[in-house]
């Protein structure tokens, strides 16, 4: 008896240290976070989310159930952190229970997807033309106002079958955005949302069901983001951009377009970075947004989430180009860094300054 | 000997007996409660819906159901479009799936040999076991190249005076969607008729032989006589068109406009749903998109019911070939 329960002790006494250690050792407490939304960045952030783990210890789950998904369970609380391709209005950002702070995390571009197999060469549009094939007024590839911007170039006469998203999707939130921007017209009938009421085409569920319409489909074109269609070689269409350049959508550009919308990004990280004024811009590209409170309870857990935040902007940056997502300019970098600053837990900063 | 050794015992007694056994009772309770799971799980199910679709229903009332007008930016929502597609994408399964169905039950139950009617009968219900992703992949891939190069320029060519078959031939769209969902309800029509066409009694066949019959005239008796449970197996396959997701998705083309023509794309009430329900950010968006998962499980709930009724009306309540339906 006294041997069995001398033996008891020894072992109570090992595990309480063994606990007592766990809990002192801040390394060994490995937090867990949350996250719920967009699709697109998907890729990116599983990759972040792998390489943090490692790094740290810290485990994200991340849950990619689509913007409006994802901001739902942001405004219900279930979720550490929310995704959003789609910056929130003034509207739901109200409908918020607590501030909610926007990092962009990376940028995408959507191209203009084309099957026209006899072409040789890669097509050319203006904002005008792709507002009149999506509206459904330019009614085949030899329309004089497509040859007129595609000098020596022969296309045929066979119409023109635009192709979008028939799922909601942040990828038309950018391109309608888009739209909205270089045409009153289209602003006015149709505006800009993840879905809207298209005037003309087919729909294609997910990046892969346009990609697939198009690539069936001669005389189709529709929009993807890049990744996509830099991945499934597809031929994809130059773009004249606001300062009157046809700009190759890239990594690049689209950084660029980024960069020229950094001043208003100060101002408001929400603001639409469509159109760029820079002379090598891309026009049809948008930021990916992590959503975050600004003020909370658990300090380890909000403290956490800066941490990953802050490194994901700086060092993150690095794997973005080899997934097809665009960098951060140092300007945008530099925006989301103030606005870390701004994140408390009960009202104290979480993160010490830079 | 007691009375009720013959029937269900009555529920004085059935209680008596339960009262001295505890477990039984017990027993008893227990699958009552799993029956009444079911029935609670539905119930929720619309409550929920109608909860959920309130906005929806609060905001546009009747207006829902014959507003053609579906805009996520201006936040105006009408379900027409969507009903309609619904119910000619359904319709047209049924056009194709139901003459194709019958002819091979027939051909099952009563010409072919036994082995034959076994092979043919197993790869029929086999396609019942594909998942619907399958078969969303193959109208994409197969069959809409096949009907953009060849199926709709030859009818737009040849019966292009009916606006079925005018437009511009996509390959994707009603037409697509509808052979597609023919191809899907098809294993439910013919196994449903088959066993039913097995389960008349031979008698009917043997009579209408001895006097005098030929072999089509004897068969016409049989399908006959098995016509109520036709119609139930018709009607299960209607109501597993109408709710149909993802293939359809696939291969409708997904536009919010209604057209007459069999080469136009379209939207069902259940693509709609699979389409825009996760990036519907706005209350508004999602209260309709859930006004029409409510809508779609009435009309199938109402189908189902009307397809009994229709079945025991017809058969005067007999049984036999009611109950295999």
């Amino acid at each position: 008896m006294i041997r069995v329960s001398r033996r008891a002790t020894e072992w109570m006494a090992g595990l309480v240290a063994i606990s007592t250690l766990a809990a002192m050792a801040p390394g060994c407490r490995a937090q867990s976070l949350t996250g719920a939304g967009a699709t697109f960045p998907y890729p990116i952030y599983s990759k972040w989310f792998d390489v943090y783990h490692q790094k740290t210890g810290v485990t994200i789950n991340y849950q990619s159930i689509g913007s409006g998904a994802g901001i739902q369970q942001v405004k219900a609380g279930t979720v550490d952190f929310g995704a959003s391709d789609a910056a929130l209005s003034d509207d739901k950002l109200r409908d918020m229970p607590r501030p909610v702070i926007h990092f962009p995390t990376v940028g995408g571009a959507v191209v203009l997807a084309y099957n026209l197999p006899d072409l040789k060469g890669r097509l050319q549009l203006t904002p005008d033309v792709v507002t009149g094939i999506f509206m459904g007024k330019i009614p085949t590839w030899n329309d004089k106002r497509i040859a007129s911007i595609n000098p020596g170039v022969e296309l045929p006469g066979s119409p023109i079958l635009p192709v979008h998203r028939s799922d909601g999707s942040g990828t038309t939130n950018i391109f309608t955005m888009y739209l909205s921007s270089v045409s009153s017209e289209w602003k006015n009938t149709i505006g800009y949302n993840t879905a809207v009421s298209w005037p003309a085409g087919v729909g294609g569920k997910g990046n892969e069901g346009v990609a697939g319409l198009v690539r069936q489909q001669p005389g189709s074109v529709g929009y993807v983001e890049l990744a996509y269609a830099k991945q499934n070689k597809l031929p994809y269409a130059l773009l004249k951009n606001k300062a009157g350049n046809f700009v190759d959508p890239t990594l690049a550009s689209v950084t660029e377009a980024i960069e020229g919308a950094s001043d208003r990004l100060a101002k408001d990280v929400r603001t639409p970075i469509v159109n760029s004024a820079k002379g090598g811009a891309y026009p049809i590209c948008g930021l990916t947004y992590l959503l975050v409170y600004r003020d909370s309870k658990d300090t380890a857990k909000a403290k956490a989430l800066a941490e990953f935040i802050q490194w994901a902007i700086h060092d993150g940056q690095d794997m973005a180009e080899s997934l097809d997502y665009a960098k951060l300019p140092a300007a945008v970098v530099k925006v989301d860094d103030a606005n870390l600053m701004k994140l408390t837990s009960n009202g104290k900063p979480l993160l010490a300054s830079r | 000997m007691r009375k009720e050794a013959f029937g269900p015992p009555s529920v004085s007694a059935r209680k008596a007996r339960a009262s001295r056994i505890p477990w039984d009772a017990a027993y008893q309770n227990l699958l009552g409660a799993f029956a009444l799971f079911v029935f609670v799980v539905a119930a929720l199910i619309v409550y929920e819906c109608a909860r959920g679709a309130s906005p929806a229903v609060l905001a546009y009332g009747w207006r829902f159901l014959v507003s053609s007008d579906w805009d996520p930016v201006a936040e105006h929502f009408g379900a027409l479009p969507y009903l309609f597609g619904t119910a000619m994408s359904s319709g047209l399964a049924l056009l194709l799936a139901v003459p194709l169905g019958l002819g091979t039950a027939v051909f099952l139950a009563e010409l072919a040999p036994k082995g034959v009617g076994k092979v043919v009968s197993f790869v029929i219900e086999a396609l019942a076991s594909i998942p619907s992703i399958v078969y969303g992949i193959w109208g994409f891939f197969v069959l809409a190249p096949f009907l953009r190069t060849a199926i709709e320029p030859w009818l737009g060519s040849h019966l292009g005076f009916i606006p079925l078959f005018q437009g511009f031939p996509f390959g994707i769209g009603m037409l697509d969607a509808g052979i597609v969902l023919a191809i899907m309800i098809l294993p439910t029509i013919v196994s449903l008729t088959r066993e039913l066409l097995l389960a008349t009694p031979r008698s009917l066949l043997e009579a209408s032989l001895a006097l005098g019959s030929t072999r089509s005239e004897a068969i016409a008796v049989v399908v006959d006589a098995a016509r109520p449970g036709i119609l139930g197996a018709v009607i299960l396959a209607l109501g597993r068109a109408l709710g149909e997701t993802m293939a359809v998705t696939m291969v409708i083309g997904n536009t919010n406009r209604i057209s007459l023509s069999l080469f136009a794309p379209g939207a069902t009430m259940s693509s709609v749903i699979a389409n825009e329900l996760t990036e519907a950010t706005t209350a508004l968006h999602q209260a309709s998109l859930i006004e029409i998962a409510l809508v779609l499980f009435l009309v199938t709930l109402l189908v189902n019911a009307a397809g009994r009724l229709l079945v025991l009306w017809a058969t005067g309540g007999r049984r036999d070939v009611a109950g295999a339906a």
